[in-house]
C-alpha cells in the first residue's frame, strides 16, 4: 500500500523520489493530525523520512513544523490538551500505539532544541546522563568511552577534554549546542530531531553546527526545522514546506529551491511572504 | 479655651490639621493656577493640579515633620519642666525612682485614680496635665502657623512658567525617601537598643558564662547559662524541619510537576491558608490535641517496654508539654513557607531543561529527581533556611506547648524551653530595667536576632546567586 494519502502534490513526490542511499525509509508518517484543544495545528500530513539523510522542514512561523517535529518523539505528550492522530511507523511499529513506551521511543529518537539547554551539571555528566538512565554503559571505563566518542562526534572533544568537570553552562552558546548534540548522540539514537538548532547562535557557531550535521548524516536520519532557507539548502537533501498546518510540498532540496511545483512554495522561498 | 484645646486627643487633631490645611492648600493653589491660565496668553508650564499639589506639599510636609518631632519630644519636655517644679523633698530620689514616679503620674493623670491619692500626688498630677496641655496647645498653634505660612509662601511663587510638576515629582521622591528612612531608622534603633541593653547585661554576667553555661534559672537564682535554651530552640526547630522539609518540598514538587492546573488552583491556596492561621491557634492545637496525644503514646511505649522486659523503668519522660508536640505543630506551621517558596523556584526552572531530559528518554520522576530538583536546589535551600529562621523565632506555639524547664535532654517527650519562651516569661510581670533578669532577655533577643539574621542573609544570597544563573 502506498505510504502517502496526503495532498496530491506530494503523492507523486514520494513515488518518484529516489530513495536514500540504502533505500530505507526510517520513519513513515500517515495522516497526522494535531490538535491543541479545539484548534487543529496539523492537517492530515503524510510524509516519510529517509535514513542517512537530512530532511529540512521549512515554513513561516506558526505553520506547525515544530509541532510536527515533536510528534516524531512524542514530545507533544508533555503538553497539556495536545492530541495527535494518525500513524507514525518506525520499523513497522506505530509509535502512537498505546503500548509504545514514549521513554523507550525517545531513547531511539534524540532531539536538539532551539536554545542550547545543557543541564546544570558538569560537561561529563551532561553527556553521561542519557547512558546512565538507560544503563548503556558497563562500568566507569565504558561510560568514559561513550562520553569521549559522543563529544568527538559532536566535534567538541578537543575543546573540552581538559575540563570535563566544568559546568556545561560555562561553555559558549555554540559549544553548548554541540554539547546538547553530543548528549543526544550518547544515547545511540537512530533519528535526531533538531528544532531550529542554530537560531540562538552567531554565524560562526552556526557554520560549525552545519558542518557537524553534514558529518552526522552518514549515521543518522536527521530532521531539522529551520527558519533559514539558506540553511535548509546547505544541509538538507530533502525539504518539506509547511504552511498553515498543511504540508504544501515535499521534494529534493535542489528541486524545491530551484524548481518548486507549488505557487506557495515559490512565493515563500523567494521571500514574497512569510 | 486654648487650655481646653490642649486636653483633646492630639493624634486626631494633628490628622485633622494636616487634612484641612492640605486640602485647602490644594484648592488655593489650583484656583490661583486656573486664574493664571485665564489671564496668560502663553502656555502654562504645569497643569493647575500640579500647582495645587505643590502648595499642598508646602502646607503639609513641614507640619508632618514637626508633628513627628512633637511625638518624640513632647513627653520629655513636659517631664523635665515638671521635675524642675517638684518640691525639694524629691531631690533625694534616684533618677530611676524619679522616672517611675513620673510614669505613675502620667498613668494617673486625667483618670479617677488621682482623686483618692495624697495631696502632693494630686497637685503634681494636675500640674502635669496643665503642662502637657500647654505643650500640646503650643504645638498646635505652631503647626497652624507653619501650615498657613507654607500656603502663603508657596502660592506667591506660582506663575505661568512655574515648574510645579518637576517640583512635585521631586517632592514625591523626598516623601518616599523619608518613608523608607523611617523603616531603616526604626530597624537601626531596635538593634541599637538591643545592643545597648545586652552590653549592660554582659557587664553583670560574663558573656562566656552566658553562652556556655548549662544552668538557666533567671527567675529565682540568677543563673544565666543559656545553653539549655539554645539546645531547646535548636531541638524544636530540628523537629519542625523534619516535618516541614519533606512535606513542604514534596508538596511543592507535586504542585509544580504533577498536579493538573485545576488541582493546583485548589491546593495551592489551601496550603497557603496554613500560613494565615494565627500562631496562637496553632499553640492551643499543640497544647490541647497534640501534646496529650504524644503523652499517651509515650506512656503506652514505656509500659509496653517494661511489660516486654526491655526496660526496668520508663524510657521516655512522657510529660504533658513536650518538645515533640511543639516541634510537630511548628513543622505544620512552616510547611507553607517551604512549599510556597520551593514551588516558585521549581517553576522558575526553565521548561527547556525538562524537555531536554524527556527527549533523552528520562521518565517524569527521573527528570524531577535528577534535573529539576538539582537545578532548583539553591532556591530550595534558601526556602528551608527561611523556614528555619521562622521556626527559631516562633514564640506562641512554644510558649504554650514546649514547657519551661531549661534542660538539655535528647528525649523529645520531655519538656524543653526555648529562647523565645524565656524572653516572654522574663518580660512579663514585674520588671525593672536594672535587673539582670530583665536585661538577660535583651541578651537572648540579641542572640536570636543574630541567628535569624544570619539565616536570612545566607538564604537571600543563595537566592540571588540562583537568580543570576537563569535570567
Amino acid at each position: 500500500m502506498d505510504t502517502t494519502q496526503g495532498t496530491p502534490a506530494m503523492m507523486d513526490d514520494t513515488l518518484t523520489l529516489p530513495r536514500s542511499a540504502d533505500g530505507a525509509q526510517r520513519i513513515d508518517c500517515r495522516n497526522i493530525k494535531v490538535f491543541y484543544g479545539q484548534a487543529q495545528a496539523i492537517h492530515d500530513v503524510s510524509m516519510s523520512f529517509p535514513d542517512r539523510a537530512v530532511t529540512a522542514l521549512i515554513g513561516p512561523s506558526g505553520c506547525g513544523k515544530s509541532t510536527f517535529l515533536r510528534c516524531l518523539n512524542r514530545m507533544n505528550d508533555t503538553i497539556e490538551n495536545c492530541r495527535v492522530e494518525g500513524e507514525i511507523l518506525m520499523d513497522g511499529e506505530n509509535i502512537n500505539d498505546e503500548d509504545v513506551d514514549p521513554v523507550l521511543l525517545r531513547s531511539r529518537v534524540g532531539m536538539v532544541f532551539q536554545k542550547p539547554n545543557p543541564f546544570p551539571k558538569s560537561i561529563y555528566d551532561n553527556i553521561a546522563y542519557g547512558p546512565r538512565i538507560h544503563g548503556l554503559a558497563n562500568g566507569r571505563e565504558d561510560l568514559d568511552a561513550i562520553v569521549e566518542k559522543s563529544l568527538r562526534r559532536a566535534g567538541l572533544w578537543e575543546e573540552v577534554k581538559d575540563r570535563l568537570t566544568a559546568p556545561g553552562t560555562s561553555l559558549s552558546g555554540g559549544q553548548q549546542q554541540r554539547l546538547c548534540i553530543a548528549r543526544a548522540i550518547a544515547v545511540q539514537p537512530e533519528v535526531i530531531l533538531m528544532d531550529e538548532p542554530c537560531s540562538a547562535l552567531d554565524p560562526i557557531a552556526t557554520a560549525r553546527i552545519e558542518e557537524l550535521i553534514d558529518d552526522l548524516r552518514s549515521r543518522y536520519c536527521i530532521v531539522i526545522v529551520t527558519h533559514s532557507m539558506q540553511q535548509a539548502a546547505r544541509v538538507s537533501q530533502r525539504t518539506a514546506f509547511f504552511h498553515l498546518g498543511n504540508l504544501v510540498e515535499l521534494g529534493d532540496t535542489n528541486q524545491i529551491f530551484t524548481n518548486p511545483r507549488e505557487k506557495r512554495t515559490e512565493d515563500y522561498i523567494t521571500g514574497r511572504f512569510g | 479655651m486654648l487650655q481646653q484645646l490642649g486636653q483633646l486627643p492630639m493624634g486626631w487633631l494633628l490628622i485633622a490639621l494636616v487634612a484641612v490645611f492640605g486640602s485647602a492648600a490644594f484648592f488655593i493653589g489650583r484656583v490661583r493656577a486656573e486664574r493664571l491660565l485665564v489671564s496668560t496668553t502663553s502656555r502654562m508650564h504645569s497643569r493647575p493640579n500640579y500647582h495645587g499639589y505643590y502648595v499642598a506639599m508646602w502646607a503639609t510636609v513641614p507640619v508632618v515633620i514637626v508633628a513627628i518631632a512633637y511625638a518624640i519630644f513632647a513627653e520629655d519636655l513636659t517631664r523635665s519642666q515638671l521635675t524642675r517644679e517638684l518640691p525639694s523633698s524629691f531631690a533625694r530620689l534616684s533618677p530611676a525612682e524619679l522616672q517611675s514616679y513620673l510614669e505613675s503620674v502620667r498613668m494617673a493623670a486625667g483618670t479617677a485614680a488621682s482623686a483618692g491619692a495624697d495631696r502632693v500626688f494630686q497637685a503634681i498630677t494636675n500640674r502635669y496635665l496643665e503642662l502637657r496641655g500647654l505643650v500640646n496647645t503650643g504645638t498646635l498653634v505652631l503647626l497652624g502657623l507653619l501650615a498657613a505660612g507654607g500656603i502663603f509662601f508657596a502660592q506667591r511663587r506660582l506663575h505661568p512658567n512655574f515648574r510645579a510638576r518637576a517640583l512635585v515629582e521631586n517632592g514625591m521622591q523626598l516623601v518616599l525617601f523619608l518613608c523608607a528612612g523611617v523603616a531603616i531608622a526604626t530597624t537601626a534603633g531596635i538593634v541599637l537598643s538591643l545592643l545597648y541593653e545586652s552590653l549592660l547585661f554582659f557587664q553583670k554576667v560574663s558573656a562566656w558564662d552566658f553562652l556556655t553555661g548549662t544552668r538557666w534559672n533567671a527567675q529565682t537564682e540568677a543563673e544565666f547559662g543559656a545553653l539549655p535554651l539554645f539546645f531547646g530552640t535548636f531541638m524544636i526547630a530540628l523537629i519542625a524541619m523534619l516535618v516541614a522539609a519533606p512535606i513542604g518540598l514534596f508538596s511543592a514538587i507535586f504542585l509544580s510537576e504533577y498536579a493538573s492546573p485545576r488541582a493546583r488552583a485548589w491546593i495551592k491556596p489551601i496550603l497557603e491558608i496554613l500560613a494565615g492561621i494565627p500562631t496562637v491557634v496553632y499553640g492551643f492545637f499543640a497544647l490541647l490535641v497534640v501534646a496529650p496525644g504524644i503523652r499517651t503514646a509515650a506512656i503506652w511505649f514505656n509500659e509496653t517496654a517494661i511489660r516486654l522486659g526491655l526496660a526496668s523503668e520508663p524510657i521516655l519522660a512522657a510529660q504533658p508539654t513536650s518538645a515533640l508536640a511543639a516541634g510537630l505543630v511548628m513543622g505544620i506551621m512552616v510547611i507553607p513557607f517551604v512549599s510556597s517558596l520551593s514551588d516558585d523556584v521549581i517553576n522558575a526552572v526553565p521548561q527547556t531543561l525538562r524537555d531536554a531530559a524527556y527527549a533523552l528518554g528520562a521518565t517524569k520522576s527521573e527528570t524531577v529527581k535528577q534535573v529539576v530538583v538539582p537545578a532548583a536546589l539553591p532556591g530550595i535551600i534558601a526556602a528551608l533556611l527561611l523556614a528555619v529562621s521562622r521556626a527559631i523565632g516562633e514564640t506562641m506555639i512554644v510558649v504554650m506547648a514546649a514547657g519551661k524547664s531549661a534542660r538539655i535532654s535528647m528525649d523529645p517527650t520531655s519538656d524543653l524551653t526555648t529562647i523565645t519562651v524565656q524572653i516572654v516569661s522574663l518580660m512579663t510581670g514585674e520588671t525593672g530595667f536594672d535587673d539582670p533578669k530583665t536585661l538577660s532577655a535583651f541578651a537572648l533577643g540579641l542572640v536570636l536576632f543574630i541567628v535569624t539574621l544570619a539565616f536570612n542573609v545566607v538564604a537571600l544570597r543563595v537566592v540571588k546567586k540562583y537568580r543570576e544563573k537563569y535570567d
